[in-house]
């Protein structure tokens, strides 16, 4: 069975985010702004897991150089498929 | 002498370590003169040597490896992207690493504070007498403005060259200075030569900072018979300049002269007689080697002609107004086009500070954002241009200008354009972006000099 979700692409100033199944709440972060945005990226992510009521899974985030509604949107997508796959 | 073998022409440069061996950048990417060249002098042991480019590109592979290797010990140069940019950035280099402006570095050769021992000159057409030329031949380039001050300056001038004419070649390069004449079978790719970037911008935030720009050109106060305007080859540049022309042709203005780099829509220009002059240091696409051919008003200059800030007579000191880009903008208006904001070399000055310098109105063209990271930053990570030669900043979400300038400040206000503090600017960009956290420099690995052969900066390695 096919576990794990895919959203976005790998186009600058997108983001590829993949969900996988998982014990607790990892969140694993690429970026190629990573200097200057990585914690403001991490944050992002993990608030709108929190906002989602995501309490377990596998982030995996290769950002290039997304903005913020980018990355939330590619996000919540992943989210909602994944439901749609673990639940539905 | 005259030869076909690089090693007998090799053997009698009398070639020692440490000498300072010059190259040009007019066949950009399509170069195979600097590897072919810096090979042999890698295969003979040389070493220590003080590379003196004015330009390189990715294609310049064999120039890292004999920094890594030792053949080259310190770097000179106006602009650098490509392996070179990457193996000094990791802090491969043995010696000095230095960034020169075009015309500070025709200053430098001239004035013979950088005395060049080797020149070695590609040079597309060479006649019997040993005058070389940039217009014709296999590998056509245009210009050699890059070349003309180390060919006339240097101890040993070789021309090198995959075209040897029976006819004889009135060009830039006086057989006069010409030492030697080598004769390769290729000199470089014309498929590399000009360069692939010379589009229009389609995008349309591009296009809305090209308007922009162009109506602050309007309304500059310069716009006049007479004018004179700069701009490079970059994709808002390109667009600038096409509405600048049909901007002349509206109000049936005649511009005096446009300089420096040399492209299709400068020579349209020409053409419909909206321009006397294009003063040409290099070509920048196959129309303006063409135009160089058949157009009397279109005169290759060299570089030292175009910016040395000691000739008196220098095209740019009557320049208007010049389009420049930006890497990233301070509050200050300095400017970056060496680094990104993260410490990768992208590029360098070439002519970017000298025209800044000279010109009556400097325009910087950029978007406020590239992916995330914005233009407008609190500290630079490396300052090519000084904030006081720089009049406005041009972005999709409004223009600012320099507060030395409110006589412009307030003629674009009065024309209703969309004037904006620079502090405005940028927490506009971080309330989309973010604001960055402050980029951690490494070790310095060399510095910026300004056309006067100041120290305008150090440049930095990535941290870590």
């Amino acid at each position: 069975m096919k576990e794990t979700v895919t959203t976005g692409s790998l186009e600058s100033s997108d983001c590829l985010i993949r969900l996988e199944p998982s014990e607790q709440l990892e969140i694993d972060l690429e970026t190629d702004v990573h200097e200057a945005f990585y914690e403001h990226i991490h944050t992002l992510i993990s608030d709108t897991l929190e906002e989602m009521g995501v309490q377990s899974v596998y982030v995996r985030c290769k950002d290039q150089g997304a903005l913020d509604f980018t990355i939330r949107a590619r996000l919540i997508a992943a989210i909602e498929r994944y439901r749609e796959l673990h639940d539905g | 002498m005259r030869t076909d073998d690089l090693e007998a022409l090799l053997d009698v440069l009398e070639l020692r370590d440490g000498m300072r061996v010059s190259f040009h950048h007019h066949l950009r990417n399509g170069d195979a003169v600097m590897n072919e060249v810096l090979a042999a002098l890698r295969r003979r042991g040389l070493k220590d040597l003080h590379l003196y480019a004015s330009a390189l590109f990715p294609v310049h592979t064999e120039a890292a490896a004999c920094i890594e290797e030792g053949t080259i010990r310190h770097v000179t140069t106006n602009y650098v992207n490509g392996p070179v940019a990457e193996e000094i950035a990791r802090g491969k280099l043995r010696g000095e690493f230095t960034m020169q402006t075009h015309g500070g570095r025709a200053r430098a050769v001239l004035q013979g504070e950088n005395a060049i021992d080797v020149a070695f000159l590609a040079t597309p057409a060479v006649d019997a007498e040993g005058n070389g030329s940039g217009i014709y031949g296999a590998a056509a380039c245009g210009s050699l403005g890059y070349a003309v001050e180390d060919h006339a300056c240097a101890k040993r001038s070789v021309l090198i060259t995959d075209s040897l004419e029976d006819f004889p070649v009135p060009g830039q390069l006086s057989a006069s200075h010409t030492d030697h004449v080598l004769r390769l079978p290729s000199i470089g790719d014309p498929g590399g030569i000009v360069s692939g970037t010379l589009e229009v911008t389609r995008d349309p935030l591009g296009l809305k900072i090209a308007r922009m720009a162009t109506e602050v050109i309007r309304h500059s106060g310069l716009l006049r018979n007479g004018v004179s305007f700069q701009s490079g080859a970059g994709g808002i540049s390109l667009a600038i300049t096409e509405q600048f022309n049909d901007m002349l042709a509206a109000t049936g203005t005649q511009a005096s002269f446009f300089s420096g780099g040399i492209a299709a829509p400068h020579v349209k220009a020409l053409e419909r007689n909206l321009v006397e002059k294009l003063y040409d240091v290099q070509c920048f696409d196959e129309e303006a080697i063409g135009s160089l051919q058949r157009n009397t008003g279109h005169i290759p200059i060299s570089a030292g002609d175009y910016a040395d800030p000691t000739n008196a007579s220098r095209v740019i000191k009557d320049l208007d107004i010049v389009i420049l880009g930006a890497s990233e903008v301070d509050t200050g208006f300095n400017v970056n086009v060496t680094t990104d904001s993260y410490g990768n070399l992208i590029g360098g000055s070439g002519g970017h500070s000298d025209t800044a310098e000279d010109s009556k109105l400097a325009i910087i063209v950029a978007p406020l954002f590239r992916g995330r990271t914005p233009l407008i930053q609190e500290r630079l990570f490396t300052k090519t241009t000084s904030g006081e030669h720089i009049d406005c900043l041009v972005s999709e979400r409004g223009i600012a200008v320099h507060p030395a300038n409110d006589k412009l400040a307030g003629r674009l206000k009065a024309a209703g354009l969309p004037v904006v503090d620079i502090e405005t600017l940028m927490q506009s960009a971080h309330a989309y972006t973010g604001r960055p956290k402050p980029i951690t420099r490494g070790d310095a690995i060399g510095i910026v000099e300004g056309r006067r052969g100041d120290v305008q900066d150090t440049l930095y390695r990535k941290a870590g």
